[in-house]
């Protein structure tokens, strides 16, 4: 049996790694996509919590994340779209004003 | 070391390496496999912790629906090799060691409740599926409920901000 503070620490890892590319990237694009990994990496520990307490509550929450997420690259590609229509560029560094 | 024991390194190995690939690539079609990569690999650790619904959703929403809208907007706005700036050497030294102290954090956090958080057996006799589908439809079903309708606004959302011209 695989201790659970194994999943912790890749949990935590993974989570490092997403607040490391959500901070050292450029492109919109990748942005948004650390901010799932970070989600990912969270979902994983909600899950290990859930296994080492033997209660099923934590796939729950699991389960309501991902449909967050998904919601969340609904309307966050939307915006992508219509900053890359308004400003012809994905680089976060270009879009720093509120109106054109 | 036992069997699960590796399978647990391989998936772990296989996750940080994607994640370190989706830092790394420039190309943001890249780090899009390489979080496909990480998903599949978190997937197989859900199913060696014996939740074989999340493992599934977590395939089919996520590595499913979720990458193909990132990997269809990528193709769609026909997104290169992403441009330096000056200002990203100065994240990258900024972000780092802020980075490296939550991860200090959270290994403390982790290291000092290992004592409290031991290794359960695994699920006993009841369907770790059919007990998730009582608990999702019996104690959480104004949450569940909740969700469509969040599911709702968010397909509103995206019809207005994408629409070209309007209405």
């Amino acid at each position: 049996m695989i201790p659970t503070h194994y999943y912790l620490i890749l949990s935590a890892i993974l989570f490092g790694l997403g607040v490391v590319a959500f901070v050292s990237r450029r492109n919109i694009i990748t942005i948004f996509m650390s901010i799932e990994l970070m989600l990912n990496a969270v979902n994983l520990a909600f899950v290990a919590f859930s296994q080492a307490w033997n209660r099923l509550d934590g796939q729950v929450f699991v389960l309501f994340v991902i449909v967050v997420a998904a919601a969340e690259a609904a309307v966050g590609l939307g915006i992508i779209i219509l900053i890359a229509r308004n400003r012809q560029s994905l680089n976060v560094e270009r879009v720093d004003l509120l109106k054109l | 070391m036992n069997a699960p024991l590796v399978v647990f390194f391989v998936l772990a190995t296989m996750a940080i390496l994607g994640a370190i690939s989706l830092i790394v690539q420039r190309h943001p079609i890249h780090s899009a496999l390489s979080l496909i990569v990480v998903m599949i690999a978190l997937a197989g650790l859900y199913l060696l912790m014996g939740a074989e619904f999340v493992a599934a959703v977590q395939i089919i929403v996520y590595g499913g629906a979720i990458m193909v809208l990132f990997v269809f907007v990528i193709m769609l706005l026909n997104a290169g090799v992403e441009e330096r700036t000056n200002f990203s050497k100065m994240a990258g030294l900024a972000g780092l060691p802020l980075t490296i102290a939550l991860m200090g954090l959270l290994a403390a956090a982790v290291a000092r409740s290992t004592d409290r958080v031991q290794a359960a057996s695994t699920t006993g006799a009841v369907a770790p599926t059919k007990a998730l589908a009582g608990l999702l439809f019996q104690d959480f079903v104004y949450p569940f409920e909740l969700t469509s309708f969040l599911i709702l606004v968010a397909i509103l959302g995206a019809i207005v901000l994408a629409q070209r011209e309007k209405i």
